[in-house]
């Protein structure tokens, strides 16, 4: 039993959870969705009729026979090529996405042990060591203090992917491609991480499972969606939200790509390679919303579901960090977690679908409009969000 | 300074002219109108354009189909207000109605009597620019007829679809009325249409022979020059 609970606690497995259960369906159907989307936007129906004899549910079948198609099709190599570095940057493109994944706090911590019950916050905070509280499993791979900076430095990292793609091309298109790409993520890399300083000015804590389980102020509890960075660092959110869309080089930021004319990066590739550039651009879209979800959505935080139950208008005890009174429902420890679970996939699901409308309303941006929109207004407003930030946090909030 | 110079100068980049020299024409002081903040900051104009295309995806996601007439109806005012905006045809179940017009796959006409109308003429072998239209012609015993196809051939691969073998029939014995469009085949020999198939395809003409009747030769007179001239 020992063992299972570690194999289970084991980062590995919650890798792999997280990636086959939710990261790889979820980009796996917008590939589906977005077509789907952007036709019901153009008063069209999109893809759906793929079927498997008799089950077509609205063609969602499509990213099968996408991922069949790609599979089968003819790899091509030019001649010419850098072959190491072509077969590489596929890889690098998608790597570090994946790995990126394991700062997310996709759960609350599960006490396997206790649950059918309903979970003594009071038992938790006062004595963790008791064996009710053994064996715990947190939903999260990797909790670490510099959580989010290690995401910005393990993102940047898929850049490479772009730029060696392009260079190892022997195709001007795909250099030039690689090229506005790198010179794209570095502009946007900056005004991302800055924007995301207001909220670790505003919560003390760059760790987003603590973003996500305490939210902005201590005298509410973790599950009030007022206490949610959204309503704390709005101007944050926008700011974090438009650079992290460049981020991933998405129309209006499509400038690397851009298919119909200006041609981008993997022009060259084809069949699977290009499929895996292709999957870490949509994997990269739920790692955004995952992040954003977390960081200015409460990341799994069902509104007013403490860890022991339905609970509106309590209040926060100040030495254990538990919320008290109010109105009270209490819930199984089983159908919290699972109903948290939940929420954080209902919260990345609908920040896809948002990223999904702004990617089919707006069209491409410029290249000059772009830098110009990354350094002299991102940038400054995101400095300008940090001061403000900084400066109420001082006067009115005693600068803790 | 002319009035044509003035004209030309506030023409150019929108630049509004605040004054202008005595000395040269060109030289004069312009306001430029640089755009505004909300033109460069995209905010409000990115929420008037989301709420647009949130419409549309609202509205086609919740509400029923049109029905597949107003769909095919082009440019019909849609006053079904609680039907969504798709237009898409789901075309092996649903077909859109070919324009009266529309050239489809040839069809030969018959004569009351079943046989082919055509009186292999060459007129249309003749006249298609495609070269595509192969008639072996053959006698009959009609002596009013006297010829008629053994062989009617047309390759629909070559075919051009123009419609001139139909303008040149002097008796409307080819159409192209059928509405259908080539089939896809496996084999090239496959597109090519026999007499029979085009035979198959519908029904008589409306013209009536001779311009008398099904029995027009039961009027008893001898076939005349003018009778097949007419
Ligand atoms: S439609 Fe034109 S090309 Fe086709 S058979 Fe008739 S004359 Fe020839
Ligand atoms: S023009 Fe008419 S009558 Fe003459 S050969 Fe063609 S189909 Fe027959």
């Amino acid at each position: 039993m020992k063992t299972l609970y570690d194999i289970l606690d084991w980062p590995g497995t919650k890798w792999l959870f997280i990636v086959l259960a939710l990261v790889m369906p979820l980009a796996s159907l917008l590939t589906w969705a977005e077509r789907r989307q952007s036709a019901m936007m153009q008063d069209r129906l999109g893809p759906n009729r793929a079927n498997i004899g008799p089950v077509k549910i609205m063609g969602i079948l499509h990213f099968v026979a996408d991922a069949v198609k790609m599979i089968f099709k003819e790899d091509v190599i030019p001649a010419n090529v850098h072959k190491g570095l072509f077969t590489l940057a596929p890889i690098l493109a998608l790597a570090p996405v994946l790995i990126a994944f394991c700062i997310i706090p996709f759960g609350p911590t599960i006490y396997p042990h206790v649950y059918t019950q309903t979970l003594d916050t009071y038992a938790l905070a006062t004595q963790p060591q008791n064996a009710m509280f053994a064996d715990s499993i947190r939903l999260q791979m990797f909790q670490v203090d510099f959580g989010l900076i290690f995401y910005f430095a393990v993102l940047t990292l898929a850049n490479y992917g772009g730029t060696i793609a392009g260079w190892a091309s022997y195709n001007k298109w795909a250099l030039l491609g690689g090229l506005r790409s790198s010179s794209q993520m570095m502009s946007y890399e900056v005004a991302m991480g800055m924007a995301l300083m207001g909220a670790f000015l505003v919560t003390g804590s760059l760790e987003p499972g603590f973003i996500a389980s305490h939210g902005a102020s201590d005298s509410m509890s973790g599950s009030n969606p007022l206490n949610w960075l959204w309503l704390w660092q709005p101007v944050g959110l926008i700011l974090f939200f438009t650079a992290a869309i460049a981020e991933t080089k998405r129309a209006p930021f499509d400038i690397p790509e851009g298919e119909p004319e200006i041609i981008g990066y993997f022009v060259e590739y084809s069949g699977m390679r290009w499929g895996i550039f292709f999957l870490a651009e949509f994997i990269e879209i739920v790692f955004i919303s995952s992040v954003i979800a977390t960081v200015f959505f409460g990341g799994w935080q069902v509104p007013f579901l403490d860890a022991d139950g339905f609970r509106v208008g309590g209040y926060v005890d100040q030495v254990n960090h538990i919320s008290v009174g109010g109105w009270f429902r209490p819930l199984p420890h089983a159908i919290v977690t699972g109903l948290q679970f939940a929420a954080f996939g209902l919260k990345v699901i609908l920040l896809c679908w948002f990223q999904l409308m702004i990617r089919w309303t707006l069209p491409r941006f410029r290249a000059d409009q772009l830098m110009h929109l990354g350094w002299k207004l991102l940038l400054p407003l995101s400095l300008a969000n940090i001061m403000v930030t900084a400066l109420i946090k001082l006067l009115f909030m005693g600068g803790s | 300074m002319s009035a044509s110079h003035h004209e030309e100068e506030t023409h150019d980049m929108g630049l509004k002219v605040l004054s202008t020299s005595t000395i040269h024409p060109r030289v004069r002081t312009v306001q430029v109108s640089r755009p505004e903040a909300q033109d460069t900051t995209f905010l409000a104009a990115t929420a008037k354009g989301l709420g647009v295309t949130l419409k549309h995806f609202a509205r086609n996601l919740f509400l029923p189909m049109k029905k597949l007439a107003k769909r095919n109806a082009a440019g019909a005012p849609t006053d079904e207000t609680w039907r969504n905006e798709i237009e898409t045809v789901q075309y092996p179940e649903e077909k859109v109605t070919y324009p009266e017009r529309f050239r489809g796959l040839h069809r030969l006409t018959l004569r009351e009597d079943g046989n082919v109308r055509c009186v292999a003429c060459m007129c249309c072998p003749t006249v298609c620019p495609a070269h595509c239209i192969t008639i072996i012609p053959a006698e009959t015993d009609d002596k009013g007829i006297e010829k008629k196809p053994a062989i009617f051939e047309i390759d629909e691969l070559r075919c051009v679809v123009c419609g001139l073998c139909v303008e040149a029939c002097p008796c409307d014995a080819i159409r192209m009325d059928t509405g259908m469009h080539a089939r896809p085949v496996e084999d090239r020999a496959d597109a090519i249409e026999t007499r029979e198939t085009m035979m198959g395809r519908g029904v008589r003409s409306i013209a009536v022979q001779g311009g008398e009747g099904p029995d027009w030769r039961a009027h008893g007179h001898e076939v005349t020059k003018t009778d097949v001239n007419r």
